[in-house]
């Protein structure tokens, strides 16, 4: 643990401020100096001096209602309070006097009045701002007693699964409600009643579960006392040591502490200095961590002839000569290209790095892709053609910057929750927001937020969108023309520029089509175009689709052509949904391209892995994960390494996926769990979590964080010393003692990772990339002076009808997406007390299809489509717009994906899981394919329970 | 080939017209026809672009697009 870097913990009081002006001031004798607008109390830490305080938290604006912090000040009259006191040139300020000492004893004397003595026994003995606070004042006595009317017999609202509420233990300082506020933007929490009434409360009074609390634990951070406390510190005791890490949930990439008792898991809290999160968190990061030490893990490597065979525990050894011997026999049989693999977002960059190397080395063949396939493949490639590179834009700090905020198929405060909440605020501030979605989703409206416009498009429809607004803007005259002309290729901005104009692509001419006025269309363009800092914030709504990278295009477009690129508070910015997606696809996951997104068939790069590797590599690209399947039931292709990903839930058309899987001779899973994939699996190899890993994830920013070890890897091995030693047995020998070895040979083969290693970021922390001899410390932002292929290129984006289409049959079209408290699959967080917070999936309806079909709340429905059929319970809500339906596909047994299609981008075969036709019934019983999933299920939970 | 070979190798063509939906809306149909079968040789692995046009000489061009007939001629080139 020595070996950590260590990062400082100070609370400053207030937040920081940005200013040209800088003021001096004399605090307790020494001259501090600071920009001007800082408080008293931030200036007076930095000089070294900690002023007593309890309401203040350098997370939150001041309140000034402890009365604690107060101060003398030369000129001035009273004891002002230091947190709300801006610091001004030439104050003088007294921090200890025997005057302030004695105010400071008293109102200390009356919060401990009110509060229990119980601190030998207190959960946070030891960690108590008020303890700390008492021995600061130099309190002695309690003159009032302990008699009086008093809250000391409240009751503990225990409802929620991962922390305590203990109003007993309460001194009404506010933090947790301006927390709610101010950092998760949420506002489910207040203070209710007046005086001695005054109490913290959830919703109107009600228990933290019935309540609008998202438990993202920004309350529990800000409580200075035991008030709020994590269930797992009550049970286990305070953490003796801590590390910095990175979360493994979603494309945000917190920094996270995790506080360790020796080598368990104490609590996961929020890193300050995180640039991805400063400070914030959400229920999956900060409480989900359960699976880890889930009793479901799998520990022993395991192989077996057939799948309908019981699993045989074997050594790492075994498995891994097994597997190797497979390979090699199927390659023989069948061909060098008969085998492939696939890498994982959910691994790190060393890891997925490692997967590639093997496919392209030691099997001697390109097949090789990531789960980034049926995610953000077509960013990659709409971002790559029209602006060199396939990134985003921006720092996730610089929505702080926008004026205008452009929100496409993303559902931040649910699949981002702690980005979303960073938009939120800004929104709060005064930020436009117009959100293009399917769906009501919960920015259009929510807590102090409204969007602008909603253009409530139908599914499938997002091309004709972009196009229409990109119309708008050519047409009446908002094109930042001076940008175009600079920065922008101009043959190819002219033929964009004559496409958009033609009258088919006006918003009158689209209207049928999206369903959306024209009128509306209208005005967000021009609220875009012409409201300054705009920027434009994307999820999977805009890449799942047959024109998924057609609409990155038509983004990337828009960006250009109103100039909105290469400076803080504009950019366009994917919102990717695994933790490392960014990372597996620059890691060189795809079958196509080298890490740095380089063609396999470009000479000069080949070779110089070639020269690095020590062998020939294949110029052609290899299978992407459709074209595996397809190739698998052609005959053609029959062994798969799969590590980290669970294709048979995740990937559409579930069926055919496992026909495919069924088709082939030996599949090998690497993976927590006997997930869906695994059951069809031949060996599996045992992979550790995320406590268990070094390495380094890249988040949707660009941003390359560590990922830091806390416990040993529970199998034994870990998960890239797996991938070695399949390596070693394949017969092409890997040479590495630690995984910064891998990132120093990334480095040396990258030209965009050539600055990145494991010292660099244990000294900023984190970096984004290119971090090379031109930019040690990284790239924030993308595209500043020039685009990073020379002149942005436009492209047209012609709108072309999915095939997906609503018929008598098939009436209603289903879309699919994710709920803030689950993750993909659910593989981690169903395996933790978030199924609490949602159990089933279940299917959305809007009030009139559900009436038409006689369907209420509750009601069981089949659902069926032209892939496949599948039973939910149905959720009736005005969310959804007439004719659209959405379910999450967490839960194996829910089979979302076995209604969704084989319809894919026409760039990267990116599923399109957006658009689905189908029809919905109410039902008594569940599909037929669920009866034979759950027979398929126990019989392979059968078998692994009773393996030898 | 077999029943279930026909039908993967007509997904091949649907994914082909697919790709000359968008780079048909380019002015130039020549420089599309370039583009289509760029992207197919440098996405589509070798199994991929020999069955499809293993399907175009059995079966004709005819269910192609006229910007994928034109770049699957300077594929088979």
């Amino acid at each position: 643990m020595d070996t950590h870097p260590h990062y400082d913990d100070v609370d400053f009081g207030t937040p920081e401020r940005v200013s040209d002006t800088a003021v001096t001031l004399q605090i307790d004798g020494f001259a501090v100096t600071v920009p001007q607008g800082t408080s008293v109390m931030r200036a007076a830490v930095q000089a070294g001096t900690q002023i007593p305080k309890l309401c203040a938290t350098d997370s939150l604006e001041p309140f000034g209602s402890c009365r604690l912090c107060l101060v003398e000040i030369e000129g001035r009259r009273g004891f002002p309070a230091s947190c709300t006191t801006p610091a001004e040139a030439g104050m003088v300020v007294r921090t200890q006097s025997p005057r302030l000492a004695q105010l400071r004893r008293g109102v200390m004397e009356l919060y401990i009045s009110d509060h229990p003595l119980d601190c030998l026994t207190c959960p946070t003995n030891g960690d108590c701002e008020l303890q700390d606070m008492a021995g600061a004042v130099g309190l002695r006595e309690v003159r009032y007693g302990y008699e009086g009317l008093n809250h000391l017999k409240d009751q503990a609202d225990l409802s929620n699964p991962y922390f305590a509420y203990d109003p007993s233990k309460c001194i009404v300082c506010n933090r947790c409600v301006r927390a709610c506020e101010e950092t998760q933007g949420t506002f489910a929490l207040t203070i209710s009643g007046r005086g001695f009434a005054s109490r913290v409360s959830p919703g109107e009074s009600e228990p933290f579960m019935g309540s609008e609390c998202v438990s993202c634990g920004a309350c529990v951070n800000a409580c200075p006392t035991a008030t709020l406390m994590e269930k797992s510190v009550i049970d286990a005791g305070l953490p003796d040591h801590s590390v910095i890490t990175t979360c493994a949930y979603c494309g945000v990439g917190c920094g996270f502490k995790a506080e360790m008792k020796g080598n368990e898991v104490v609590r996961m809290t929020p890193w300050k200095d995180g640039k991805a999160n400063e400070g914030h968190a959400c229920v999956k990061g900060r409480f989900a961590w359960g699976y880890t030490t889930h009793k479901d893990r799998i520990l022993k490597p395991m192989i077996r002839s057939k799948i309908t065979d019981p699993w045989q525990e074997v050594s790492w050894e075994t498995a891994i000569a097994h597997a190797a011997s497979e390979f090699r026999r199927l390659q023989e049989k069948y061909g060098t290209d008969a085998v492939g693999g696939i890498t994982s977002s959910r691994c790190t960059n060393e890891e997925t790095y490692l997967v590639q190397k093997l496919v392209r080395a030691a099997f001697h063949n390109n097949n090789v892709d990531t789960c980034a396939r049926v995610c953000h493949s077509p960013t990659g490639y709409g971002l790559g053609q029209t602006y060199g590179t396939s990134a985003g834009t921006q720092t996730f700090k610089s929505v702080e910057h926008s004026d205008v905020i452009l929100v496409i198929g993303a559902n931040p405060t649910d699949a981002h929750p702690v980005f979303g909440s960073r938009m939120k605020k800004r929104l709060r501030e005064g930020a436009r927001l117009i959100v293009v979605d399917p769906r009501k989703i919960e920015l259009v409206q929510s807590a102090h937020v409204q969007a602008d416009f909603h253009l409530q498009l139908r599914p499938g429809t997002n091309v004709a969108m972009i196009s229409a607004l990109a119309h708008v803007v050519v047409t009446e005259g908002l094109v930042n023309e001076r940008f175009v002309e600079e920065r922008c290729d101009a043959e190819s901005f002219r033929v964009w520029r004559d496409f958009v104009a033609r009258p088919d692509n006006s918003p009158e001419a689209m209207e049928p089509v999206t369903g959306v006025p024209a009128a509306l269309v209208r005005q967000a363009a021009r609220l875009y175009a012409t409201g300054g800092n705009a920027a434009i914030y994307y999820g999977l709504g805009v890449t799942e689709h047959a024109q998924g990278s057609t609409m990155v295009i038509g983004i990337a477009n828009l960006a250009m052509a109103t100039g909105n690129i290469g400076r803080e508070g504009v950019g366009v910015n994917p919102l990717r949904g695994q933790n490392n997606v960014q990372g597996s696809c620059d890691m060189g996951s795809f079958p196509h391209e080298y890490p740095g997104y380089r063609h396999v068939s470009d000479d000069a790069t080949r070779l110089l892995f070639e020269k690095d590797w020590g062998l020939s590599l294949r110029k052609e690209p290899g299978l992407r994960i459709p074209n595996m399947f397809e190739a698998a039931l052609d005959g053609s292709f029959m062994g798969l390494y799969c590590q980290g990903e669970d294709i048979v839930q995740s990937d559409p058309n579930t069926q055919h996926v496992t026909a495919a899987l069924e088709a082939m001779e030996c599949i090998v899973v690497q993976d927590l769990f006997l997930n869906e994939t695994a059951k069809y699996a031949h060996v599996f190899l045992p992979g550790s979590s995320f406590l268990e890993k070094d390495g380094t994830f890249t988040n949707a920013e660009r941003r390359i964080s560590r990922v830091r070890k806390v416990m040993a890897p529970k199998p034994g091995l870990a998960d890239w010393e797996v991938t070695v030693a399949l390596s070693n047995a394949l017969g092409y020998p890997m040479h590495y003692e630690d995984p910064s070895e891998i990132m120093d040979e990334i480095a040396r083969l990258t030209p965009t990772f050539s600055g990145v290693s494991y010292t660099r970021l244990d000294q900023l922390g984190s970096v984004q990339w290119p971090c090379n001899a031109q930019n040690p410390e990284g790239t924030p932002l993308m595209h500043i002076d020039r685009f990073v292929r020379g002149k942005g290129r436009f492209m047209p984006t012609q709108y072309v009808p999915t095939d997906e289409k609503i018929t008598p049959r098939f009436p209603l079209l289903l879309t699919t997406g994710r709920i803030l408290s689950q993750y993909n699959v659910g593989a981690q967080t169903r395996r933790t007390e978030n199924v609490r917070f949602h159990e089933e999936d279940r299917l959305d309806l809007h009030p009139h299809d559900a009436e038409d079909r006689g369907i209420q709340d509750g009601d069981w429905v089949g659902i069926t489509s032209r892939a496949g059929e599948t039973v939910l319970r149905a959720r009736v809500s005005d969310r959804m717009q007439p004719g659209v339906v959405y379910t999450t596909f967490h839960f194996p047994e829910s089979g979302a994906n076995v209604i969704t299609t084989d319809n894919s981008d026409w760039a990267t075969n990116c599923p399109e899981y957006k658009v689905t036709a189908v029809q919905v019934v109410k039902v008594m019983h569940t599909s037929e394919w669920q009866d034979a999933y759950q027979r398929f299920n126990a019989n392979q939970l059968r078998l692994l329970q009773e393996k030898v | 080939m077999n029943h279930d070979s026909t039908a993967r190798a007509q997904h091949l063509i649907k994914m082909a017209n697919d790709i000359g939906a968008f780079f048909e809306a380019m002015p130039d149909q020549h420089q599309a026809a370039r583009d289509v079968a760029a992207h197919i040789r440098k996405f589509w692995e070798p199994r991929m672009q020999r069955s499809f046009l293993e399907y175009l000489q059995s079966h004709g061009d005819t269910a192609l697009k006229p910007v994928v007939r034109e770049a699957a001629r300077t594929l088979n080139a």
